[in-house]
Formats: structure tokens, C-alpha cells, sequence
């Protein structure tokens, strides 16, 4: 487990298809071709179902957990948990980010440091937050701050120092004083650094909070998931994984809608639209 | 009368050690149009950033209406050579941002930037952002911005030539028709001499750099209102094209023939 280096800007990638439904249907055949080869290879016995779980069980456990109130709680804690690691981790990162980028002193100085704490494999982190913060949700809320905080410094730290030197002499003819070229040019620059790591960074606030869960906890998604497994239920951790995996997508929905709202000004790939 | 603007033997070694200009001097009168020509790579652009007081000279010094530059000059407007317009405004935006700053309320700031990207032909394009326009539409954009704060003095930085010869003139009509109205000292660097010619109340000539200096200056005394597509008919014209050309050559050729030895 370990934050990756700084991520470009996303661009739009390349439009291979003329419209979204089309696009859609494709990506659903892929999920239903996957279940599909995933039955065929249990029912026929080639995967063992004991190991394996077969994709009918675990739609069925899924369906039948989302009736139950204790799922969610679980859902609910791991929910908290992984918001509060995301907005402390991205608020740190903002900050801190922005202050190294504008005292080149600080960041020589620190450089090494902010490396090596970047370093450290966060799993190593785990039983001694768990030691300082105790078994509650604050141990995993650490744990993601480790993680989210480091993806959102760097790009923030980047996004400052790529601003366009001729922009910045452009902005300072027009009369900006130091706080008017933070608000006009070096917040906006950074904020698409920063959205295209917030992707990321919601990912690895939910990694924290699970893998916390996991390693020692009385709720949560990553907790279920450590139960099951040990109790050798298959289709319960297939369960957890689902129930995670669209957990993520649905976050991940959130951040795009928020992104294209604010950066409304970044350049997409160029589009037309037919006006027969 | 004192000048406008006045660079008196500025010399710009940069951190490598090259020395980009050397000794170059030029005084601008009050409402005087100059233009700065040169073989590319000679300096044209230092030397304007010296004047912007965004680049302090190793050597020499800037008078702005007679008192020494220290920091930026609060007296000009800057068109810069590349892309300076801010992304994440729109065009409405990027012109009245100058103004907001400077601490007129936002309304105020947001009506006049209105009457500009009128007066620059945008009035329907102010709501677009700098990528959803042609480049043409930036640089008017550009002027816009540099124009609606009044600057006493203002420095352009080829800011026509990345434009068709067509929308070229029409720009640079407009610019004169706006230069006449209220006479501010414009210091125009272009490589092309017809323009500066046809624009200018003097030209000035660069050397090849490094070391680059002033090597000729010329009066331009064609009769204004000018139309820089009939003026360029004209004998006058084509005599002084003549006159600067015979020493432009040249220093394009030596500037030439170093660039390509490198
Ligand atoms: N920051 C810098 N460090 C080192 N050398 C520089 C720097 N800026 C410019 N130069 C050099 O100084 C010389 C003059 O550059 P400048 O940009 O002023 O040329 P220019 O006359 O504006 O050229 P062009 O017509 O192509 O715009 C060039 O040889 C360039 O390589
Ligand atoms: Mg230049």
C-alpha cells in the first residue's frame, strides 16, 4: 500500500463512440460476460465453489444483507470513516501543498522527509494507530489520512509550481498582490492537479478505512469481511468485495459531478454536436 | 519634456551567462508610437520585460516619467508574446479581473469589460472561455485586458503576428484608432517591418545578439490617420522600407548565421 507519484491532469480520453447509452451497454456486457464465465466455470465444477463462491450466492447474500439494519451500520461507520480520512487527508494536503509550494525554503528542507514518510508501507501503520487512537473508528480514519494526504499534497505541490510563468508576469502587470495572484491563478491552476488526485484519493480513504477494519475492529465493511473469512465463507467475502467495489463507484460519481461543475473551464476534447 | 519611458544602457546577462543585450538605450516620448525590430532571438522580448520591470538589468537603468523603476512599472500595460489570458476565466472575466483588483467593485469592472470586448469585437464572446476561442479572438481579448486599465504606457510583444494578414490589418487599424484617441506611449515590437513601419512614429533597430544594441533609428513621418493597407502603396513608405531594410538584412542574416552554427 503506497501512494503513487503525482498523476497529470486527466484529459478526456478520446471519444471512440458517438453516445453515452451505446458506451453503457458495452460495459454492462463486459460485467454480465464476466458473471457469466464465472457461473459456467463454478457449475461446472472446474472452479471449486467452495473457494471460489459462485456469483449466484453472492448476489443472493448481497440482496439478502441489504435488508438487515446491523448491514447498515457497518456500511454507515465505514461510510464515516472513510469521509473523515478524505476530507482530513485533501484539506492537509491543500494546505501543506500550498505552503511548500510557495516557501521553496520549507519544501528543501522537508523534501527528504515528505519522501520518506511517503515510503513507509501504511500496513506497518495500522496496529499502531490502533495502539494511539484504539479499536474505534479514529485508528482507520489515520490510516486513510495517511494515504489520501500524501496523493493530494504532491498534486497540489505540483499544480502550484506548473502555474505558466508568463500568466503569473501577465497577472502581476494587471496589479495583483500576493493573495489576489492565490485566489486568481494559483488556486484555480492547482484545483485541476487537485481534482484529478481526488479520484485517487477517495480510493485510498476507503483502502485506509477497510484495511484498518480488517486488522482489528468491531464494525465496518472490512471488519465483515475479516469475519467472514475467518469462518472460511467464501461467498461473504465475494459479498463484502461487491458491496466495496460499488461503494467506490458511487463516491467516485460524486467527485466527477463536483469536478465538472468547478472546472468547467478546462479544455475537453474538442466535440461538435450534429445540427441536422 | 521628460520621456515616458526611458532605458538607458541596460545590459541583461542571464544566470548562463549570456549576455542578451548590451548597452542599449531608448527614450519615449509621451504619445510617441515605437517600434523595435529585429532578427529573432536578438533580445526584443528582454528588452520589453526590462521596461515591464519584470526583469531587473544586470546593468544600466529604467526611468519611468523620470523616476527610477524599482519593481514592476506601475505605468504600463504589457501584451505579452504568448498566451497570458487566465484559463479558468472567461473572456468577460480575464478583462475586468484588472480592474477588480485594482479595487473597482465588480459590477462596475464587469460593465466596463463589457464596453471593451465590444469596442474589441467580442461582445458576443464574453462568456466563452479562452480555449473555446480562435486565436485571433484571444489576442483581442489580450488587448482588451491590457488596455481597459488605462496603462500610460504600453508594451506589445509581436502581439499581431500569430494572425492572419487579413484580421492583422484589422487589428492594427483598430489599434491605431484606439492609440489616437487618448495618445499613450506604445513600445511595439514586431519582426516584421511593414508593420512597424506603417504603425510607428519611429523605428528602432536591434543588432544581432548576443550583445544586442540599438543600431538605427528612424523617423517615420507618413501622415496620419494612416490605413496600414494604403499606406503601404504609398512612396514614402516604400522608400523607408528601403532606407531600414539595407540594414535589417543584414542583421537578420548574422543573426541567422549564429543561430545556425549553434
Ligand atoms: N531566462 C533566460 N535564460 C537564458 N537565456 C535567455 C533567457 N531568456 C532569453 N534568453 C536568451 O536571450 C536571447 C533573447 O531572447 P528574447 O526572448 O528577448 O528574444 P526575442 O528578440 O524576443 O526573439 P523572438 O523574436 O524570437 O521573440 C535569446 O538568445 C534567448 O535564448
Ligand atoms: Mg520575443
Amino acid at each position: 500500500m503506497r501512494a503513487p507519484a503525482v498523476s497529470k491532469p486527466k484529459r478526456e480520453p478520446k471519444r471512440l463512440l458517438d453516445s453515452r447509452p451505446q458506451l453503457l451497454a458495452l460495459q454492462i456486457f463486459v460485467l454480465i460476460a464476466f458473471f457469466l464465465l464465472w457461473h459456467v466455470l463454478t457449475a461446472t465444477g472446474l472452479l471449486n465453489p467452495f473457494f471460489f463462491a459462485t456469483p449466484l450466492g453472492v448476489l443472493e447474500r448481497t440482496g439478502k444483507d441489504l435488508l438487515t439494519a446491523a448491514f447498515y451500520r457497518h456500511l454507515g461507520i465505514t461510510l464515516l470513516e472513510t469521509v473523515l480520512a478524505f476530507s482530513i487527508g485533501t484539506v492537509a494536503g491543500i494546505a501543506i501543498g500550498f505552503w511548500f509550494a510557495r516557501a521553496p525554503l520549507v519544501s528543501a528542507v522537508f523534501d527528504p522527509y515528505v519522501k520518506a514518510a511517503n515510503a513507509v508501507p501504511r500496513v506497518v501503520l495500522a496496529p499502531i494507530f490502533a495502539l494511539w487512537l484504539g479499536l474505534g473508528i479514529w485508528s482507520k480514519v489515520a490510516l486513510g489520512v495517511s494515504l489520501t494526504f500524501f496523493i493530494v499534497f504532491f498534486n497540489v505541490y505540483q499544480g502550484v509550481k506548473e502555474v505558466s510563468p508568463v500568466i503569473l508576469a501577465n497577472a502581476r502587470m494587471l496589479g495583483m498582490n500576493g493573495r489576489q495572484l492565490l485566489r486568481h491563478v494559483y488556486l484555480p491552476s492547482a484545483m485541476s492537479w487537485v481534482f484529478s488526485s481526488l479520484h485517487t484519493a477517495v480510493g485510498f480513504a476507503l483502502v485506509g478505512a477497510v484495511v484498518g477494519e480488517y486488522l482489528g475492529a468491531s464494525a465496518g465493511l472490512g471488519y465483515r469481511i475479516a469475519q467472514a473469512e475467518g469462518v472460511f465463507d467464501t461467498v461473504g467475502v465475494f459479498s463484502g468485495m461487491l458491496v466495496l467495489t460499488i461503494f467506490v463507484i458511487v463516491i467516485d460519481a460524486c467527485v466527477s459531478a463536483v469536478e465538472n461543475k468547478l472546472l468547467r473551464w478546462r479544455p475537453q476534447t474538442s466535440t461538435t454536436v450534429s445540427t441536422h | 519634456m521628460t520621456a515616458a519611458l526611458s532605458l538607458q544602457d541596460v545590459t541583461c546577462t542571464f544566470a548562463g551567462g549570456y549576455t542578451a543585450i548590451a548597452g542599449a538605450s531608448l527614450d519615449v516620448a509621451p504619445g510617441e508610437f515605437v517600434s523595435i525590430v529585429g532578427p529573432t532571438g536578438c533580445g526584443k522580448s528582454t528588452f520589453l520585460n526590462v521596461a515591464a520591470g519584470l526583469l531587473r538589468p544586470s546593468d544600466g537603468q529604467v526611468l519611468v516619467f523620470g523616476d527610477e523603476l524599482d519593481g514592476l512599472n506601475p505605468h504600463a500595460g504589457y501584451m505579452f508574446q504568448t498566451e497570458a489570458l487566465m484559463p479558468w476565466k472567461t473572456a468577460r472575466d480575464n478583462v475586468a479581473v484588472g480592474l477588480e483588483v485594482r479595487g473597482t467593485t465588480r459590477s462596475v469592472a464587469l460593465a466596463r469589460a463589457d464596453a471593451w470586448l465590444e469596442r474589441v469585437g467580442l461582445s458576443d464572446f464574453g462568456d466563452r472561455y479562452p480555449h473555446q476561442m480562435s486565436g485571433g479572438m484571444r489576442k483581442r481579448a489580450a488587448l482588451a485586458q491590457t488596455l481597459i486599465l488605462d496603462p500610460k504606457i504600453v508594451l506589445m510583444d509581436e502581439p499581431f503576428s500569430a494572425l492572419d494578414v487579413q484580421t492583422r490589418q484589422l487589428m492594427e487599424n483598430e489599434l491605431l484608432e484606439l492609440w489616437s484617441a487618448d495618445r499613450k506611449s506604445v513600445v511595439f515590437i514586431t519582426h516584421d517591418l511593414e508593420e512597424a513601419i506603417a504603425l510607428s512614429d519611429r523605428v528602432v533597430l536591434l543588432s544581432a545578439g548576443p550583445r544586442s544594441r540599438i543600431i538605427g533609428e528612424y523617423k517615420i513621418d507618413l501622415p496620419r490617420p494612416r490605413d496600414v493597407a494604403e499606406i503601404r502603396m504609398t512612396g514614402g513608405f516604400l522608400d523607408l522600407h528601403k532606407a531600414i531594410w539595407a540594414d535589417l538584412k543584414g542583421e537578420v542574416l548574422k543573426g541567422y548565421a549564429r543561430t545556425s552554427r549553434v
